[in-house]
């Protein structure tokens, strides 16, 4: 049995401009000890799908479906005991490091108060405690700077006191979102390097949450793909890199520019991400797709299994996609992504300047293919 | 040879702080954020600038702009020293060398339509121009970076991200000016949106004969735009080189640290092999170590470079550093060491 | 071939459309707002009590200044409220009707409230984006000019101006204006301060635009959301400050009147059993507040700065 088991797992938040889908039915399994990237664009859901996870989302926002870790259903679950398991079974870092410590407290007294009220511990023990697990982030002197405050320690620094911190009470689980963003490569370099070393000391599993694929290369044993709040492609790192199986896996990795490439033109994915807060009927990467066909906008592709370990969500048949067989020709101007109003009387026109006048999606495809 | 477009010797950027609750008649510190900075750029040119946070990299831009005070000297084409100007000389040249931004959304008035948004250089510098043409122009402008024109009237917060970096782009462009300096342009956006940015930076400075300086963290996204890469370490050039030149072989000790510690998107690749790692953290610009700025974290630093700043090296491939070349095995094993101690 | 004449045409007709209107911020400002309905409660009594101070005039049997000679002296039997007389609101203790002053005490009131607003919104606006603009020394001198205006206590100069230079409404705008920009001025310049480093003022000025075109197009705009607010919160603040003056006997001069002279009046004879003459003017005082406030949290929440 898997240590953490998401199930249809949805997140919505009323906002002013209505409802925003900003996770829809996810479906993932983490094991023990394992890594799972979670990649995703700003707005594809990740970090709610994260927050959803610990029980830490917005006053708006609510979650759906099921999450059981540890064989325990965890979603919904009255604070005490999500409380009880975000201390001690799943730990999670974040981007900013700044904003989850408490600048006016001492490394030492914050780190050791997670331990006296979850453990038990005296406070010289919980001190003591501390300065080894700062230890154990590679923070050179750790007993002195123990006593430091938070806005003492450099961006690489703080984000070893988050990692320290999240680490004392031994978890499972580690979410970490977006763990290294802010910080410059080098740091990064580092700081990704710490985890994956004190994964395997620690035996915990590693949810690692960010935008760069790069950084799930180096790290992640399996991939999850999210687009419009939906998980398009899963699969095994290695095959997810070298065989994407999703147009939007495909498109993000010839977008990204390579320092271990030449210089060919980057493949652009035209158009912008969907709006949430009016999800589209049908896949939310269709605007956006090369490979649509006409169900595509009515209908949402579900996850299926198309290999061993791997999912992907898309009508297109696998070996269009494997092949680059597109449907579509999409023309290079961005249509306007400001959502039209109620009272505003023009979206249509825009809507098909997108094929640039082709007329149905379908059938001038092979006119304009090179 | 041909007369380089700008050619900068010497430049300097200082800022005074102020301790807190000082007197006013206490001496400020001085922060170097930029500490003589030379290079030049060809017509046509992209230069990339590339470095960590807190290098200078920002302040160099906005100081070749005239948006911070600068000592040193920066020779136009047309051999005028930029920074000795007074802002009214300045003015004839303010719509030679335009600028886009990091934050899309951020450098857009939101009051603003998009249209009044591109115009307001032109009709800044030209402001005898009518307003039907300067609507032509604005139109013609928004079809060439890829937005719709009949858009014109719309406000920045109804477009998106990589729209919204279309937009500034359009409105440096909308003077003709013959440098553009983007600083980090792309690294608010999304990769797929990247992308799309990048590649209409590519084709519009090959379309209008732009220069371009091109500041960006990212490696990779600089490799790819850029002719030539200046790497900045503590507001000092550490090195000059072409694109291909630099990434292949790179001389100084902190461009293969930098260069080693960008991910690869490719599961083969092992970064926990290839790192070098750095150790310690980015001293402060308050107080730099002497000798060299980076001989803290260098592992090939030796007493000299304590003592003697190195200069820039002359040629194509320009290091400053008293022992270029490529870190050997041994010192890279060194260097883990000592991080790991 | 098929290729490139398709991409003209698509272009021909993208160049043709018409163009669209945009959203500006201001309009879904005003949907936010419509859409709250405390706030147009606020708006609706506003425009009630406006209403009344412009036509009230109309429907007055006696002007305000007329002596009803049966009143005088019974006031507490036959100045009650009445249909029948024409004194719709009563008499006061002269005999003089109530209800066309209540109207002219709003007129006045009123216009004392949103004229020093205004004095505040043009004149502190204007100060302090020049002063947060420009920064520096400029700043230092202008804003030590406002903190030593606002030093000074300002109740007993706006009192000693009115003994000095006599009552008139000139006078009580003057004081009224010479204050109320201070506080005004001190917002500004701190809304300004954090404007002045967004990118868009680093474009506009690396472009070259003059620094008054900037405060007037970039940074202005971009204020009058705050200004707003506080504006509206401004006005009841001056119409508090006018009555105050007048129930200290201060204010505006006789025959004119405001609701706080009026009210002075009223709490005056409360002990006689005229109670209409405390609880019109009273009624029309706090309406007016609440509408004030409500319409000032409304455009509060509707210009939230978190725009999307």
């Amino acid at each position: 049995m898997a240590l953490l088991e998401l199930r249809d797992l949805s997140v919505r938040f009323r906002t002013n401009d209505g409802e925003v889908h900003a996770v829809n039915q996810v479906n993932l399994d983490v094991d023990a000890g394992e890594t799972v990237g979670i990649v995703g664009e700003s707005g594809s859901g990740k970090s709610q799908l994260s927050f959803a996870i610990m029980g830490l989302l917005a006053r708006n926002g609510t979650a759906s479906g099921m999450v059981t870790f540890d064989g325990q259903q965890i979603l919904n679950t009255p604070p005490k005991v999500i409380n009880k398991i975000r201390a001690e079974k799943i730990a999670m870092i974040f981007q900013d490091p700044m904003t989850s410590l408490n600048p006016y407290m001492r490394v030492a007294d914050q780190m050791a108060e997670v331990l006296t009220l979850h453990k038990g511990m005296s406070k010289k023990a919980a001190v003591a405690e501390s300065a080894r697990m700062l230890d154990a982030v590679r923070i050179p002197d750790a007993r002195a700077r123990v006593n430091l405050y938070p806005h003492e320690f450099s961006g690489g620094m703080r984000q070893r006191v988050m990692i320290a911190m999240a680490l004392l009470c031994r978890p499972k689980l580690l979410i970490a979102d977006e763990p290294t963003t802010a910080l410059d490569v080098t740091v990064q370099a580092q700081i990704m390097a710490l985890l994956a070393e004190l994964q395997t000391e620690f035996g915990m599993a590693m949810i690692l949450i960010t935008h760069d694929l790069g950084v799930v290369a180096g790290s992640c044993e399996r991939v999850a793909v999210m687009y419009g709040g939906r998980i398009r492609e899963t699969g095994p790192v290695g095959p997810l890199f070298t065989d994407p199986a999703h147009p939007y896996t495909q498109g993000l990795l010839a977008a990204i520019p390579r320092i271990d490439h030449g210089d060919e033109e980057l493949a652009a994915i035209p158009g912008s991400p969907p709006n949430m807060s009016r999800p589209p009927e049908g896949c939310a990467f269709e605007p956006r797709c090369s490979y649509r066909r006409e169900e595509c906008a009515h209908l949402a592709p579900p996850l299926e299994d198309f290999a061993k370990g791997r999912a992907r969500a898309c009508f297109a048949p696998l070996n269009d996609v494997r092949g680059g067989r597109a449907t579509v020709h999409l023309s290079e101007v961005e249509p306007p992504a400001g959502d039209i109003d109620d009272d505003d009387i023009t979206p249509a026109p825009i809507a098909d300047a997108i094929i640039g006048g082709a007329g149905v999606a379908g059938t001038s495809s092979k006119v304009d293919q090179p | 040879m041909t007369r380089p477009l700008l050619d900068v010797r010497d430049l300097r950027v200082t800022f005074q702080i102020q301790s807190s609750g000082a007197m006013p008649w206490h001496k400020p510190k001085q922060l170097r954020a930029v500490g003589g900075v030379d290079f030049t750029l060809n017509p046509g040119e992209t230069l990339g600038i590339v470095g960590e946070s807190g290098c200078g990299k920002s302040t160099l831009a906005r100081a070749l702009i005239g948006l911070v005070p600068a000592t040193g000297k920066a020779e136009w084409i047309d051999g005028k020293d930029l920074i000795s100007l007074s802002p009214r000389q300045m003015m004839k040249y303010r719509s030679d060398i335009q600028m886009v931004f990091q934050d899309p959304l951020a450098s857009l008035n939101p009051r603003m339509t998009v249209g009044q948004i591109i115009a307001e250089p032109l009709t800044t510098h030209h402001p005898n121009l009518k307003r039907a043409e300067v609507k032509e122009r604005v139109k013609a402008m928004m079809e060439k970076v890829g937005l719709l024109p009949n858009q014109i009237n719309r406000y920045p917060h109804e477009f998106s991200g990589g729209q919204c970096q279309r937009i500034g782009i359009a409105r440096a462009l909308i003077v003709e000016p013959k440098l553009i300096i983007c600083d980090e342009p792309v690294s608010a956006l999304d990769v797929s949106i990247q992308a799309q940015v990048i590649n209409l930076l590519i084709r519009l400075q090959k379309e209008l004969g732009l220069s371009l300086v091109f500041i960006a963290h990212d490696l990779s996204v600089v490799k790819h735009i850029s002719d030539r890469v200046m790497v900045l370490y503590l507001g000092k050039v550490m090195e000059i080189a072409s694109s291909d030149d630099l990434y292949a072989h790179p001389q100084h000790p902190y461009t293969q640290a930098l260069l080693s510690a960008v991910p690869v998107p490719d599961p083969d690749y092992d970064p926990v092999a290839s790192v070098v790692p750095l150790k310690g953290d980015l001293p402060s610009p308050l107080n730099p170590p002497s000798g060299c700025v980076f001989r803290t974290r260098c592992p090939r630093a030796e007493a000299r470079c304590a003592t003697e700043a190195p200069a820039l090296s002359l040629g194509d491939h320009q290091v400053a550093c008293h022992f270029p070349g490529p870190l050997t095995e041994t010192e890279i094993a060194r260097a883990r060491r000592t991080e790991a101690a | 071939m098929i290729i490139e004449q398709s991409k003209m045409q698509s272009l021909a007709a993208r160049m043709s459309k018409d163009e669209v209107k945009g959203r500006s911020p201001w309009a879904d400002a005003r949907k936010r707002f419509f859409r709250n309905k405390a706030a147009m409660a606020g708006l609706i009594i506003l425009i009630l009590v406006g209403l009344f101070a412009i036509f009230g005039n109309s429907f007055a049997v006696w002007s305000n200044e007329e002596l009803d000679f049966n009143v005088m002296g019974q006031v507490t039997t036959m100045g009650m409220p009445s249909l029948e007389n024409g004194h719709y609101f009563g008499t006061d203790d002269l005999g003089r009707d109530l209800y066309s002053r209540t109207v002219q005490g709003t007129q006045i009131s009123l216009m004392v409230g949103i004229v020093g607003a205004a004095i505040a919104v043009i004149v502190g606006t204007l100060y302090g984006a020049t002063a947060g603009y420009f920064g520096g020394r400029t700043d230092q001198l202008m804003m030590r000019a406002v903190d030593i205006l606002m030093s000074i206590p300002y109740m007993f100069v706006l009192i000693l101006l009115l003994v000095m230079f006599g009552r008139s409404m000139s006078m009580l705008f003057l004081g009224i204006g010479l204050i109320s920009w201070l506080d005004m001025s001190r917002i500004v310049r701190g809304q300004t301060l954090s404007l002045k480093n967004r990118e868009f003022i680093e474009a506009a000025r690396a472009t070259g635009v003059p620094g008054w075109k900037i405060i007037i197009r970039h940074i202005v705009p971009n204020l009058l959301g705050v200004v707003a607010v506080y504006a509206t919160l401004l006005v009841p603040l001056m119409i508090l400050t006018e009555s105050f003056i007048s129930f200290l006997g201060l204010g505006v001069q006789e025959p004119l009147t405001s609701w706080g002279a009026l009210i002075s009046e009223g709490a005056g004879t409360i002990n006689y059993g005229t109670l209409w003459q405390l609880a019109f003017p009273l009624f029309f005082f706090c309406i007016t507040l609440f509408g004030f406030f409500f319409v000032g949290d409304g455009l509060r929440d509707a210009l939230d700065p978190k725009e999307r």
